[in-house]
């Protein structure tokens, strides 16, 4: 067990530890802001003489750029000056996304606004700048753009066959990645099963819907050569990177401030050629430029993600044991590989995760990523996992059902033991240490399993159709260097955190990982209050500004508690022991035998208070020279956090879902919903159960309702919040979650990430419960979104 | 590009005068004109709720609602309906429960929470619910919120014996 006190550690109640913050349901002090309206996000900031820009969007999927006349919108009152692509490629250099540990990856390069060609609808073309984000506008509708519409490659499925459209001819073909991930003898295993269930999964194209649209304001100063850069975004040192290495700047001549983010969920990671052109533009007229996307411009140009079909087999044997999963994965993912993490993350991530919970021999996965004319896709909360864990948990569902066994049963035979760690699975993937059978157990004393069976025998009697699914999952946290360093990328897998005593004696910590919501901010506070022995109210936290900050990845992979708050433990540990040392010098004593508790050094055997920590900061700042000469009184220190031993820390969980299917309107209703999840040490309940809340309506949203569908030429037709649908209030059940701590060893801290728990398991448990509903009429649905008209397909209605 | 209509209104308990274009709509009336930006504009087409701000009482949509049209109207955004103190316990509420992770969506929550503390002081958690589900947000899950509308609800019918 990792040597941080913790109430439990040293057998005591929360209330009886002082200072202890680890574990603990501290309300999050950013929440008053928001909720008084005192938050700034990067709308709300002003700057002198800033103008606005907007953009000219492809009307097609696939058009030759033939000719751009800006003579109207420049007459335009307000508008200040138009840019083409060429105009922006004069100081901007293009990207090429790919990975060089993703053997074989290609992709083209991309410029901020395509030179000859626009290759989805809805891709920057052509920027107007104006006086006014209206008057931009007026200048877009009086721009003349001459399109040559190209014939555009739309379905996935036909990407790769003879005939298709190239959409980059340089690149000889659409396919940009392909990964067959093979452990043991599948062939053999299938042929010798006693069953083997197939299906196809499809898992629909899905895009964030941050409520906060995309933000950014670029200032170039001419007169100091710098370029300060106010973004909406979740890695504020990255985009540090970029914006200096594509508009050939000195990375320190770059400033990136984040203020409050409205939301990110991987949307706001990703380099966006509308942003990168602000950047460009800003750079020409040395003068400030802002974007807002509007919500037409969310949908058609950022990020969408999941659109993956998915053929599947599995077998088992007579007593229900796994034998091996067959599994051949296709995803189609727009025109470009995304900057810098790359469009072919996801389809890995399904080679790396399907099975993920399982002990069973054989397995074979492939993944094949292919190119189309549609809004590209990349990382979005949980990246790969609600696929993976949608077709493994499908599976083993259909294949209970197959020999006849009950679903608990089946996964309580083949979930990994919980004594098997270290463990390697058949994908290659180390796990320290997981929960998943304390966790089914910690599950089912929370699900009424007994009373739910009861209700749905009876409601059957009654022709109302309920439901109860299952879907144990892992989820990949606190990544490495391996996820995208050793490709090539330069995103920090590591993060650092400063902390200093003022002379007041409060605290100010410094951290690289970024705030979007999720608490990161509360969180780094308890742990710095904790490790140096503060009130948490006396502890202030700076985040998402480059030029403060250590530099660190910011927000991605759920690594901000388990990378950044171990970055902040060990800082304020040290900050500690510094002010013991002094402590000791002016007290006489041996720092061992101190302690700081609620900002007061204290005799660590009795608890007796010696002197305050004010008054500590009032001595060595401002009467220095009464403490001895050659005393050390760094009240700043730093430390950085890497891991070391494991590539990622591996968190794990199960979710049940309890829904009740109309079967005469195909609607389906959420009546209840549990989740277990093991993220490691608990650092604040009140927090992580909301975020895995959030994560399982995110996902129900996605399995339910969301789909940015596409007709047969590549024109989006989901373009607004009502065509759009994501989950309200009224649909959404009420969610229990509870929690198993198998704290990582790797850390001090022990925590590992929670944010994505909740996405990558419910689509998989709403699955598994509408099919458990409608089993006694012989419909099964694999097809997200399970929108009413699949499901009365399935029944065979319509 | 559109012609300019002057109206006179009272924001937040302040008289106004401003000369706007006919086709401004109020939210940014009120982020761009009075530098009101605790409102927000979140998909500009009536779905997302995060404008939502009171006029002459009631709540309304601030992208839906054309600045040109109140000319003697009385509107109240989250700023000063927290100024006013009028649901403090609320925002208390919202802070204890952890009821807002990005805070995008909370100025609108609240106006839409307050609409309910003083209409439906009886409302049930499903008509909580319904009432909060032209309030989008997606971080929560929606419960959190729910629970601070609920208990907030409670202590004043406790209080209000």
């Amino acid at each position: 067990m990792n040597e941080i006190r913790t109430p439990e550690s040293i057998g005591l109640s929360r209330e009886d530890l002082p200072n202890s913050y680890i574990g603990r349901s501290v309300p999050r002090p950013n929440v008053a802001k928001l909720v008084q309206g005192r938050a700034t996000y990067t709308d709300d900031v002003v700057l002198p003489r800033m103008l606005h820009a907007a953009f000219l969007r492809s009307p097609h999927a696939h058009a030759r750029i033939v000719a751009v006349d800006a003579s109207a919108a420049m007459q335009v009152p307000g508008v200040v000056r138009v840019f083409t692509g060429h105009d922006i490629a004069k100081v901007c250099d293009p990207w090429v996304a790919v990975l060089a540990h993703l053997k074989g990856m290609k992709s083209a390069p991309q410029h901020p606004l395509p030179l000859e060609r626009a290759t989805w609808q809805g891709e920057p073309v052509v920027a107007v700048v104006a006086d006014s984000r209206a008057a931009a506008e007026d200048g877009v509708a009086a721009l003349a753009v001459e399109f040559e519409p190209l014939p555009a490659q739309v379905d996935m499925e036909t990407a790769l066959a003879p005939g298709a459209v190239v959409i980059h001819p340089e690149l000889g073909d659409n396919l940009v990645f392909q990964r067959t991930a093979v452990q043991g003898d599948v062939e053999a295993a299938f042929a010798a099963a006693h069953k083997v269930v197939e299906a196809t999964f499809v898992t629909a194209r899905h895009t964030g819907v941050t409520l906060e649209p995309r933000s950014i304001i670029a200032d170039y100063n001419r007169a100091e050569d710098t370029l300060t850069v106010y973004h909406s975004t979740q890695a504020p040192h990255m985009m540090q990177g970029v914006f200096a290495r594509h508009l050939r700047m000195e990375e320190g001549r770059v400033r990136v401030i984040c203020k409050d983010v409205g939301g990110s969920f991987g949307i706001k990671v990703h380099v966006y050629p509308d942003e990168v052109a602000v950047a460009a533009m800003s750079r020409i007229l040395g003068r400030p430029v802002k974007f807002v996307a509007d919500r037409f411009e969310s949908f058609c140009s950022d990020i969408h993600a999941r659109d993956h079909r998915i053929k599947g087999r599995i077998a088992v044997d007579a007593e229900g044991k796994i034998l091996g999963f067959d599994i051949d994965d296709l995803t189609g993912i727009g025109p470009y590989s995304v900057y810098p993490r790359t469009s072919a993350i996801e389809g890995n991530q399904v080679v790396n995760l399907c099975g993920g919970p399982y002990d069973f021999p054989n397995y074979r996965c492939t993944t094949t990523v292919v190119l189309q004319n549609k809004v590209p896709t990349c990382q979005y909360r949980a990246v790969g996992h609600p696929i993976a864990t949608a077709v493994t948990e499908g599976l083993v569902d259909l294949a209970a059902h197959a020999i006849g066994m009950d679903p608990i049963e089946m996964r309580r035979r083949n979930l990994v033991r919980d004594d098997a760690y270290p463990f390697t699975s058949p994908s290659g993937m180390r796990f320290e240490g997981l929960s998943h059978h304390a966790s089914l157990e910690k599950l089912l004393r929370m699900v009424p399993l007994a009373r739910i069976r009861a209700d749905q025998e009876e409601q059957r009697k009654r022709g109302v159709h309920r439901g109860l699914g299952f879907a144990a999952f892992i989820e990949l946290t606190n990544a490495s260097p391996f996820m995208y360093g050793i490709g090539g990328a330069r995103i920090s897998a590591q993060d650092g955190a400063t902390v200093r005593m003022d002379p007041d004696g409060s605290v100010v910590v410094a951290s690289g990982v970024t705030e979007q919501g999720q608490g990161t901010e509360a969180i780094l506070a308890q742990i710095v209050a904790h490790g140096v022995g503060v009130p948490v109210e006396k502890v202030r936290v700076i985040t998402g500004d480059t030029q403060v900050t250590p530099y660190g990845g910011g927000t991605w992979a759920c690594r901000g508690a388990g990378i950044g708050g171990e970055a902040a433990l060990q800082s304020a540990l040290a900050l500690k022991e510094q002010i013991l040392s002094v402590a000791g010098a002016l007290l006489q004593a041996s720092p061992a035998s101190l302690d700081i508790a609620m900002g007061e050094v204290v005799d660590k055997a009795s608890g007796t208070p010696r002197i305050s920590l004010s008054e500590i900061g009032r001595i060595v700042y401002f009467r220095g020279d009464t403490l001895p000469r050659d005393l050390a009184r760094e009240f700043v220190q730093t430390r950085h956090f890497i891991t070391k031993e494991y590539p990622f820390a591996f968190t794990n969980g199960i979710q049940a879902c309890w829904v009740e299917v109309d079967t005469a309107t195909g609607m389906v209703k959420l009546l209840e919903h549990w989740c277990v999840e093991d993220c490691g040490r608990v650092i604040n309940p009140l927090l992580v159960e909301e975020q895995v809340r959030g994560g399982i309506v995110q996902g129900l949203g996605g399995a339910l309702y969301e789909h940015c569908v596409y007709d047969g030429e590549g024109n989006l037709l989901t373009t607004t919040m009502a065509d759009y649908l994501v989950p309200m209030a009224a649909e959404m059940p009420e969610i229990h979650v509870g929690h198993v701590e198998t704290p990582t060893k790797e850390t001090l801290l022990g925590a590992k990430g929670a944010g994505e728990a909740g996405t990558a398991g419910a689509p998989a448990a709403l699955m598994n419960a509408i099919n458990d509903a409608l089993r006694p009429l012989n419909a099964v649905v694999t097809e997200m979104p399970f929108t009413p008209a699949r499901i009365l397909r399935a029944l065979g209605t319509i | 590009m559109s012609a300019r209509v002057d109206i006179t209104l009272t924001v937040n308990g302040e008289r106004v005068t401003r000369s706007v274009e006919a086709r401004r709509h109020l939210i940014d009336f009120l982020r761009l004109d009075l530098g009101l930006t605790g409102s927000h504009a979140g998909c500009e087409h009536g779905v997302c709720g995060a404008c939502t701000v009171r006029v002459d009482g009631e709540i309304v949509r601030g992208c839906l609602v054309l600045a040109a049209s109140l000319d003697g109207a009385e509107v109240t955004t989250i700023e000063g309906l927290t100024d006013s103190g009028e649901v403090a316990d609320l925002q208390e509420a919202f802070v204890l429960r952890n009821a807002a992770q990005c805070g995008f969506c909370s100025p609108g929550m609240v106006m839409a929470a307050a609409d309910i503390l003083r209409h439906h002081p009886q409302a049930t958690r499903a008509e909580i619910r319904e009432h909060l589900s032209g309030n989008y947000c997606r971080c929560t899950g929606y419960q959190a919120i729910v629970d601070a509308v609920e208990s907030t609800l409670r202590a004043r019918r406790e209080g209000a014996r």
